[in-house]
């Protein structure tokens, strides 16, 4: 799958890494390979490759749940621009539901 | 129940048997510690408490640890002062202070979630704990890993304060530092806490963790005679020390313990890192991430995890948050110990200023029972203070040599003071 900003360019390939709290709808799958070009695509992807997941990463309103956290190579990807973010081949993006730490 | 706690899903209320778990699996929100209250009515009363241990755990039928658990440490029972001459500086008549810089074993609020956090740990069988942190944490984890015979793993930002290094490094930790911010550290800590069995206090047994916090709670109103203040200004770093003291109030109020009464909250951080301080102000429901750049440390926490739990918490309550610089951080951290005899750390001066602040732009009736806490020792973080104070020259030690030395000094202040009237 690519955006319209992306197809011009060669195809991406982003390596997903999935948290545990995943793993119940994902029949186990800790790791995939995406296209995608950009976090909506990527979520739509994920949202593809384990319909099971689907209800749970949005909520009501069909937004993605405000407690999943989004990192590529690192930085937090509303950092890098959030939706309008295109993603590098070889990045590697991180999901993380929740993050806890502090007090 | 088995236990007289649970885990419960703060956003879609999904429960959970006690197990070392922070993410709902339904909704991908965090977890929470929910106490049976009416299995706890019985045995938390007032005169019950007051027959026990002079530490936090004395209520112990309110945290989540079996009934015929022995605590290990001490930790909590800090005292809670009034601070007549903070307050007439700063246009106050009923302050105190809750003052857990003297808070054991390690000298900050982080030994109460720690004690709760490694019971658990014990109960659920790691022979290896561990954390992310920005340095009293760490700690707390170290000290009190040691003295359980657990092992640790304490990973932290590399730019920590040495004193915070060395505080922890000397338990025998295995201290790891991170390249990266304490966000970066935290992230780590996340997938390590999914690929190793190792307990991490702020991760994986975060919900029991964050229970300690409201030992704080219990505290303030014990000690002002079972009664609530009007106001609590406390530090925000991760958010949750805050929700965690407002919901003791309600468990206090639940069980009859104190009277029925709307505590306002007030949240406390550094400008430079302020993503809670910026929801409240701004009326947002959501917090937008931020790159901490403060010497407040202990606070520099860029996405708090409990931050929509504060920021709603504070504005349920009807009170306010503020952020302050880091010169006034230092100012306050000076000012607090120059009146009360406290030396705080730089978290301790962010809440000072802040306090400050809330009565001078009115937020906070002179008047009114305000709580100030303080929750970590000033001398972890010394050098905040490098270059604030002159190392004056020895005096020889002849009563003539100090007579002399007295006379310049009394001479210099009154140079000082008649430049000033010149001015």
């Amino acid at each position: 799958m690519k955006s319209a900003s992306s197809s011009l360019e060669a195809p991406v390939s982003v390596k997903v890494l999935l948290p545990n709290a995943f793993q119940k709808h994902t029949n186990g799958t800790r790791e995939i390979q995406s296209n995608a070009g950009n976090l909506p695509e990527l979520i739509t992807d994920i949202e593809t490759n384990f319909p099971a997941l689907k209800t749970h990463l949005r909520d009501d309103q069909g937004q993605v749940r405000r407690f999943i956290n989004f990192y590529v190579n690192e930085e937090d990807i509303r950092f890098l621009g959030n939706e309008k973010y295109a993603f590098k081949d070889g990045d590697e993006v991180l999901v993380i539901p929740s993050i806890a730490g502090g007090c | 129940m088995a236990y007289a706690y649970e885990l419960r899903c703060r956003e879609c209320g999904k429960r959970y048997d006690n197990a070392p778990l922070s993410i709902c699996d339904e909704c991908f929100s965090p977890l929470e510690v929910f106490c049976d209250l009416e299995s706890a009515r019985k045995t938390f009363t007032r005169e019950a408490i007051a027959k026990g241990p002079s530490s936090m755990w004395r209520y112990q039928a309110l945290l989540p640890v079996p009934d015929d658990y022995v605590p290990a440490t001490p930790a909590g029972w800090t005292p809670l002062l009034q601070a007549p001459r903070l307050a007439k500086r700063i246009g106050a008549t009923n302050l105190y202070i809750k003052n857990d810089a003297v808070c054991l074993p390690t000298l900050s609020f982080k030994d109460r979630v720690v004690s709760v956090a490694l019971a658990n740990a014990q109960i659920f069988g790691f022979d290896t704990v561990g954390c992310s942190s920005t340095g009293n944490l760490a700690n707390a984890v170290a000290a009190q890993a040691a003295r359980l015979g657990l092992k640790s793993y304490i990973f932290v930002p590399a730019d920590l304060e040495p004193a915070k290094i060395l505080n922890t490094q000397v338990y025998g930790a295995k201290l790891v530092r991170v390249d990266g911010n304490y966000d970066h550290v935290n992230r780590l800590c996340s997938q390590i806490a999914e690929r190793y069995h190792w307990g991490f206090v702020n991760v994986n047994l975060r919900p029991y963790y964050a229970e300690g916090s409201k030992t704080v709670g219990f505290e303030i109103a014990e000690q002002l005679g079972w009664r609530l203040p009007d106001n609590v200004v406390v530090p925000m770093a991760g958010g949750a020390l805050i929700t965690k003291i407002r919901k003791a109030f309600k468990e206090l109020i639940a069980l009859g313990l104190v009277e029925d009464k709307e505590v306002r909250f007030f949240g406390a951080q550094a400008t430079g890192c302020s993503p809670i301080a910026t929801a409240v102000k701004a009326g947002a429901d959501h917090i937008e991430p931020q790159k901490p750049s403060t010497i407040a440390r202990s606070l520099a926490i860029g996405n708090p995890a409990d931050g929509v739990y504060a920021a709603r918490a504070i504005r349920e309550s009807g009170g306010w948050a503020e952020d302050v610089s880091d010169v006034e951080i230092v100012s306050a951290i000076q000012e607090l110990a120059e009146t009360e005899g406290i030396f705080t750390e730089t978290a301790g001066g962010v809440t000072t200023a802040v306090t400050a602040r809330l009565y001078a732009h009115g937020r906070i009736h002179p008047d009114d029972l305000t709580v100030t806490c303080i929750t970590g020792n000033g001398l972890k973080t010394t050098d905040a203070l490098a270059g604030a104070y002159e190392l004056e020259q020895p005096v020889r030690p002849r009563l003539s040599d100090f007579e002399t030395y007295l006379e310049e000094q009394n001479e210099e202040r009154e140079l000082v003071l008649g430049g000033a009237s010149v001015r």
